[in-house]
């Protein structure tokens, strides 16, 4: 490993700024900032409806410089890449991106991400927390490089129905053609620009990506291109609607990297998740395979399933009970949110067997917070499928031009 | 070739060979694999100058018990014996030598204070080491486990203890995680002795005798010599014939046992271990394959990664296994003299480490790197006990040489000669003379037995006898009762329990896991 | 002998003796505490050595004091206030010659991104090595204030005990269990390297887990002593240090006004000489002054050799006084304090850094640490000791006039008895010198800000607290000498051979530190078999 010793002490330094926050400073409205891995990041701009509203509606664009991001090259990179994931790395498609999760030994979740495959010997991976103890330690035995390049690369995510019309507006053609999870490389600006046809929102979006140097004119070609389309950035509030109306998980809040759990069983493997579809038992040996075929054969004891709220009043944190007196417990709500597409009261929850199959009735016990007195109620609620929010215009190529 | 068969088996170490014979007297049709030419392992002969043959690392029998001299007939095959119950005596520069002989202390500096120290230790270590034998002989019983078979296996070890009385279990409780060195100021004084005495939990081992579990592998050596009733035994012929007898045993059985044929690596089938490919590119395969190498080897270099976790690889690569047990050889044109030791006593066995101080000098310098500036030694002369070895009158001198470092730097060659210098002045100021006598000398250090025997970090037990690498732990969760993580591969070697020592009991222990279907 | 005037009498006022008396105080004894210096608190003192500076002479920070304790005995109310402190440097000697620090951040971010200047592997590692620590230490912390079972025993309390700590072990599932083992057993260096590569972020970590063990960080058995640093806990932030206000004597005296107002006695300049025994039954004490104080029931502070050897040796069984015999102390640490002109300046410490609030550390590397303790067993002072360097001042200003500084040095390795011979005052002084210089050699301005320095060696320490050949927990911390063996197996559970005298001190489970654990646990002891127990 390099040594790095080379950067001013940490107290000399202000927590870290992304490359595109000098280009975006001047639209902060609101004084709601919140640490991302270091950086300075926003929970919102101005107004997290408006926010919400302009990826649904026309194109929020998210900053997401604080991922972390590995480049993993060598002969054996896919050698060794198939063997870390759960999916079949050796199907994938040079120029092509998958959400894919990783296990330790024992099939107990590490992280999700997304890989990106530029050939058989060159790959990125990106994802939200620190890996690079657990990709070395893997890489033992293997003719593989593996580097932290977060700092090198800055990417912002334009996610939205019109996102691909003001791409194509900045001079990217061809971009339409671009199919979900595909990615090409685009220098009509004078630099590089990746873009895969990616997001973390549910609808038709796109992340760009560029050497960390050219972000201030990648954010200025883009925002010039989509003033006149409503183009808007957002904050992590809008963002977190956005994937749970998608039915999306994220670290921390539907399961903890099995890195970071402290109490014994608090791990949790892919199928717990739903995750079924990401495992891939035929690809041949892989980490966590033995532990995940044992764990395969029995159902799982808990699964994470969407939920739907009888009520208008968002179920954060609520437990969910077998009967209306709330005598049992059988799940919890992990996110929850009051859908303004769908008008629809949703939440992501982990359920016990069998309630996760959805044939049984539950209850949702919720407290709410009015004019400062704690109220108790209770609702029903059923098992529904995820996503709760899934347009046409998501997968559709080219996209409508808008 | 495609020739299907029930058992390969990787390395015809003295395990090796003892499962190869276990298994094949079952009727099973086995293949033993060894890279170098000749079997045995860390127990083969080594040819010195003209022809004279000494044991190359290990030199002595003390654990081999009796059950399998018996079951494998190996006096039938050629294990005689040319010594057996030898004294230890501590040599000392001004002549004053101690002779320990069994619970017999002898030593005309020793008082009469320590003598009855020395009687107390070594009954109440004879007694603790009793309590641990319930369990030595067996594959050790997992914890958390609903085998009753097991459960009763760890219920024999507690009833063993328990049966210690209230008294004894208390101290064994208390003694157990202690240092040796700690140990032996609550019975003797007399540092010489103390010295003496810490030989055994000392050789091989990392870790010097104020590390904390020198009294355990003091206890488990004890014990395994509990196993047998030849005590410290010099096999005719060199430690060779031991593994040219187990050999030979089970070739009889109809095991098949080829030399010169390093495996290249272990051909693994969803998860089963299912044949091996040679160095050759041969492929052979079999049922099960057992591997008498140690665990680093087997995983790390045999295994191709695809199938192994990143858990298991940090916990094998984490396996303690650094060797600090040089070997020396001499030939010599004639018997030296030791000052002080009686011409009587020349075939004993010989132990420089003048007090417990010494020792934690010759061990200091091993946690940097660096090399002793006067070595301990555990001296054999085989050839005066057994003419077989040497004509003209010469002399053999095998000694063990502790703490050497494992030596990765470019000045190894240079480090090694030097050192060899040092264990001969050293030597010299026990027997003034003694370098005139040199015809021959040779120096092994721990990365030249890596080099020589295919053992990771020259380590003779392959994993250091430690708590963390004991019983149901040995050698780490992921690996025990011989088996693996893959499917129909087991290991053999002295990494499982009970460990190292020219035991065979791990080599048996796997061959009866193999026949009882637990792989 | 005087009539009996008190229904317990405790010998020794440190921590552990005024934790158990507040607690029989508070449950309706009458209870005296006898100490032999003219002030209270054992090695938990604020004194002051020169002018209008006040030390914590002996222990220096709070963390493993007992939450509960504190609340049970209202320490907060008698003026107890702790304050966490943050930070603590690593101070690197670059290959150029030139200097640099890592730093410590109590914000998991900024510390990772700290770490990553010099390792950024090591940056992701050391997440793993806290979530394994904090493991450890979920399994360990419900024991302390608990009464270590007699694995020999067959009486019902033993037996639940043992299938609890059975249970808890077996709870944490086979894996883990392996991990416990091997963490109470490895090395701290060999564990440490199962983590991180950077020798400096090493062998900060690994400094402190041979404090008060004359053992090395290359020694087996020294891993789990990083549970130390992550074991206590500050208002519920675990792994939390402090000081606390004024002082560790703040402590002491919080304590012993808590007995008072409980309705308590104490007696400064009271040294018990004797334990008075009749027919294998306390009686009383006598103290050096030759009075004698009639008693049935007394609580011994003081270690397990100083308490057996102030009884009649025809009154304890023979393998009882062998025990005690050899039991380990084995004193290996010292300790300065220095009253300072002004904040001296450290080589690649920035002047402004938030660190040097913390814990200043200057060992360079894992074979440095280890050298030091080959020096200890060659009967010298270490070369090149473990120096952990805090300025109290800093944070808390009521110990020191306005502007100046004091700082405690503690010393690892410092043996108590030297190889040239016995403690004199010019070694003494000789010592002092040469931990002056070391810090010295980072602090180019430090020797000309020194005011005044307390000097303490192993042998100051049992002069003055009483604690037998200095060693600061009253007995190493060793898997010998840990639960059911400490101090003397058989007799691990607050009780001695005579009846009616119990053991309250740093001898017992769960052993040093100031922890308070070891006198709650006796006084619980001695009101069950008063009948009174809970």
């Amino acid at each position: 490993m390099t040594n790095v010793n080379n950067q001013r002490p940490l107290y000399e330094r202000p927590i870290l700024e992304t490359a595109f926050y000098p280009s975006y400073k001047h639209l902060i409205q609101n004084d709601q900032y919140e640490e991302w891995g270091g950086y300075t990041t926003l929970a919102s701009f101005a107004s997290e409806g408006q926010e919400y509203f302009s990826v649904r509606n026309a194109c929020g664009v998210y900053d997401i410089c604080p991922m972390l991001k590995y480049r993993i090259s060598g002969s054996d990179a896919e050698r060794f890449l198939n063997r870390l994931m759960t999916r079949n790395i050796k199907k994938m498609l040079p120029d092509r991106v998958v959400y894919c999760v990783w296990c330790d030994d024992n099939g107990h979740l590490i992280e999700d991400g997304t890989l990106f495959k530029f050939s058989e010997t060159e790959f990125r991976l990106c994802c939200a927390e620190h890996q690079i103890e657990w990709l070395l330690d893997s890489a033992i035995g293997y003719d593989v490089d593996i580097e932290d390049v977060s700092t090198d690369i800055a990417a912002l995510a334009a996610q939205g129905p019109v996102s691909c019309s003001v791409l194509k507006k900045m001079g990217f053609s061809g971009v339409d053609n671009l199919k979900p999870f595909q990615l090409a490389v685009f220098s009509q600006l004078g630099f590089d620009v990746m873009i895969s046809r990616t997001g973390f929102t549910g609808d038709l979006g796109y992340e760009l990506w560029v050497n960390s140097s050219d972000a201030a004119a990648l954010w200025e070609a883009l925002f010039e291109a989509g003033k006149s389309r409503g183009i808007r950035m957002i904050g992590s509030t809008a963002l977190d609607m956005l994937r749970i109306e998608a039915g999306l998980i994220m670290v921390d809040v539907e399961f903890m990297s099995c890195f970071h759990t402290v109490r014994h069983l608090r791990e949790k493997n892919p199928f717990e998740l739903g995750l079924h579809w990401l495992v891939d038992f035929n690809k041949g040996p892989f980490i966590g395979r033995q532990a995940l075929l044992k764990a395969k054969q029995n159902k799982p004891q808990r699964q994470l399933v969407g939920l739907d709220i009888d009520w208008n009043k968002q179920a954060d944190s609520a437990l969910i009970y077998d009967s209306k007196d709330c005598s049992r417990q059988i799940g919890e709500i992990t996110s929850a949110l009051w859908s303004p597409v769908l008008k629809q009261n949703i939440a992501l929850a982990f359920l016990d067997a069998p309630f996760y199959e959805g044939n049984k009735s539950m209850w949702a016990e919720v407290y709410l917070h009015r004019e400062c007195l704690w109220e108790r109620k209770v609702f029903e609620c059923r098992v529904t499928p995820k996503p709760f929010y899934s347009p046409e215009r998501k997968s559709l190529t080219p996209p409508e031009d808008l | 070739m495609n020739s299907l068969i029930n058992a390969i088996i990787i390395g015809a170490g003295h395990n090796g060979l003892t499962c190869a014979a276990y298994l094949a007297r079952a009727g099973q049709s086995v293949l033993v694999l060894e890279a170098a030419a000749e079997v045995g392992g860390l127990a083969r002969n080594r040819i010195v100058a003209n022809g004279e043959q000494l044991s190359s690392a290990a030199h002595l029998l003390h654990s081999l018990p009796q059950d399998i001299i018996k079951d494998l007939q190996l006096e039938k095959y050629g294990l005689h014996y040319a010594a057996q119950h030898l004294k230890t005596v501590s040599l000392n520069k001004n002549g004053a030598t101690i002779v320990l002989n069994k619970q017999l202390a002898m030593g005309d500096q020793l008082s009469s204070a320590d003598l009855l120290g020395y009687d107390r230790f070594y009954l109440d270590m004879q007694r603790f080491s009793k309590a641990l034998l319930p369990v030595l002989g067996k594959v050790a019983p997992e914890i958390a486990i609903e085998d009753w078979r097991q459960k009763l296996d760890l219920l024999g070890l507690g009833w063993s203890i328990r049966k210690l009385g209230t008294f004894y279990m208390r101290e064994f409780l208390r003694i157990i995680g202690m240092n040796l060195y700690d140990l032996m100021d609550e019975y003797i004084e007399n540092t010489q002795l103390k010295a003496a005495i810490a030989m055994d939990a000392l050789l091989g081992s990392e870790w010097g005798a104020r590390s904390m579990g020198s009294v355990l592998t003091y206890l488990y050596r004890q014990a395994g010599e509990l196993r047998n009733n030849t005590g410290l035994a010099l096999p005719r012929g060199g430690m060779g014939t031991v593994s040219q007898a187990i050999a030979k045993s089970a070739r009889q059985s109809g095991a098949d046992i080829r030399c010169n044929s390093p495996v290249k690596h272990i051909i693994i089938e969803n998860n089963k271990a299912v044949g091996v490919v040679l160095e050759t590119g041969e492929e052979i395969y079999a049922d099960t394959v057992i591997s008498n190498a140690d665990p680093k080897q087997t995983f790390l270099k045999l295994i191709n990664p695809d199938h192994l976790g990143t858990n298991f690889v940090r916990q094998v690569n984490n396996l303690r296994a650094k060797g600090k047990a040089g070997k020396l050889h001499l030939v010599l044109s004639q018997k030296p003299s030791f000052t002080g030791l009686d011409d009587s006593l020349l075939g004993e066995r010989l132990v420089i480490a003048p007090g417990m101080d010494d020792i934690e000098l010759a061990f200091n310098p091993s946690k940097y790197k660096r090399y002793p500036d006067s070595p301990i030694l555990e001296i054999i002369l085989p050839s005066v006990r057994d003419d077989s070895l040497c004509q003209n009158g010469q002399q053999l001198l095998s000694a063990v040489v502790q703490y050497l470092p494992y030596d990765d730097s470019t000045n190894e060659d240079q480090n090694r000669t030097a050192m060899l210098r040092v264990v001969i002045e050293t030597l010299e100021e026990y027997a003034p003379g003694i370098s005139d006598l040199i015809i021959t000398a040779e120096l092994l250090t721990p990365r030249d037995i890596e080099r020589e025997f295919g053992i990771s970090g020259g380590h003779w037990h392959h994993v250091e006898l430690v708590f963390e690498s004991f019983l149901f732990n040995r050698p780490t969760p992921l690996l025990t009762r011989h088996a693996t993580p893959i499917d129909n591969l087991l290991l053999c070697g002295a990494s499982c329990h009970p460990g190292g020592n020219l035991m065979g009991i791990a080599g048996r222990n796997a061959a009866q896991q193999v026949l009882r279907g637990e792989k | 002998m005087k009539k009996q005037q008190y229904d317990a009498v405790i010998v020794g006022a440190g921590h552990n003796g005024l934790v158990a008396a507040c607690y029989l105080q508070r449950a309706g004894l009458k209870v005296l505490v006898l100490e032999k210096n003219p002030h209270i608190g054992g090695a938990t003192t604020s004194i002051s050595r020169y002018e209008n500076f006040t030390y914590s002479n002996c222990s220096y920070v709070y963390s493993l004091f007992r939450q509960e304790i504190a609340r049970e005995l209202e320490l907060y109310k008698f003026g107890l206030q702790v304050i966490p402190y943050e930070g603590g440097a690593q101070i690197i000697k670059n290959a150029d010659g030139s200097y640099d620090s890592m730093g410590t951040y109590w914000h998991g971010d900024a510390n990772r991104r700290e770490v990553e200047r010099f390792n950024k592997r090591d940056a992701t590692a050391m997440e793993r090595l806290d979530r394994d620590i904090v493991r450890q230490c979920k399994f360990i912390k419900p024991l302390l204030m608990r009464t270590p079972p007699d694995p020999t025993s067959f009486k019902p309390r033993d037996l639940m005990e043992l299938l609890y700590l059975g249970q808890r072990f077996y709870g944490i599932g086979k894996q883990r269990m392996h991990e416990t083992l091997r963490f109470y057993t490895m090395s701290v260096a060999d564990y440490l390297n199962e983590y991180l590569e950077n020798d400096a972020l090493k062998s900060y970590l690994a400094g402190g887990a041979t404090v008060g063990t004359a053992l090395g960080v290359y020694s087996p058995g020294t891993a789990y002593v990083l549970l130390h640093h992550a074991m206590g806990d500050i208002d519920g932030t675990v792994g939390a240090w402090g000081f606390p206000r004024g002082g560790m004597g703040s402590v002491s005296k919080a304590l012993n006004d808590s007995f008072i107002a409980s309705g308590g006695t104490v007696r400064v300049d009271a040294g018990v000489s004797d334990f008075i025994v009749e027919k294998g039954k306390v009686k009383g004490v006598k103290l050096e002054s030759g009075e004698s104080l009639s008693a049935n029931l007394v609580v011994s502070g003081m270690d397990v050799r100083r308490t057996f050897n102030a009884i009649d040796p025809n009154e304890l069984p023979k393998w009882v006084i062998e025990r005690a015999k050899h039991f380990r102390f084995r004193g290996s640490s010292g300790k300065i304090n220095i009253a300072l002109d002004s904040l001296p300046s450290f080589k690649g410490i920035p002047a402004n850094s938030p660190c040097m609030t913390g814990d200043i550390h200057i060992s360079q590397s894992m074979d440095e640490l280890e050298l030091a303790y080959d020096d200890w067993k060659a009967g010298k002072w270490s070369q090149k000791p473990y120096l952990d360097i805090l300025i109290p001042s800093l944070i808390d200003p009521t110990m020191v006039p306005e502007g100046k500084h004091w700082m405690s040095v503690f010393v690892q390795y410092c043996p108590y008895k030297l190889a040239e011979g016995e403690w004199n005052e010019t070694r003494k002084q000789a010592f002092g010198q040469h931990i002056v210089d070391r810090i010295a050699r980072y602090s180019p301005d430090f020797k000309d800000k020194i005011l005044h320095m307390e000097i303490r060696t192993p042998k100051d320490i049992e002069n003055e607290t009483g604690m037998s050949e200095g060693n600061i927990f009253q007995g190493e911390l060793t898997m010998d000498q840990l639960i059911f063996n400490r101090p003397i197996p058989g007799y691990a559970q607050y009780r001695s051979p005579i009846a009616g005298l119990y053991m309250c001190g740093s001898s017992n489970h769960p052993g040093g530190g100031v922890m308070g654990a070891p006198g709650a646990n006796a006084a619980r002891e001695v009101l069950l078999d008063l009948g009174k127990g809970k």
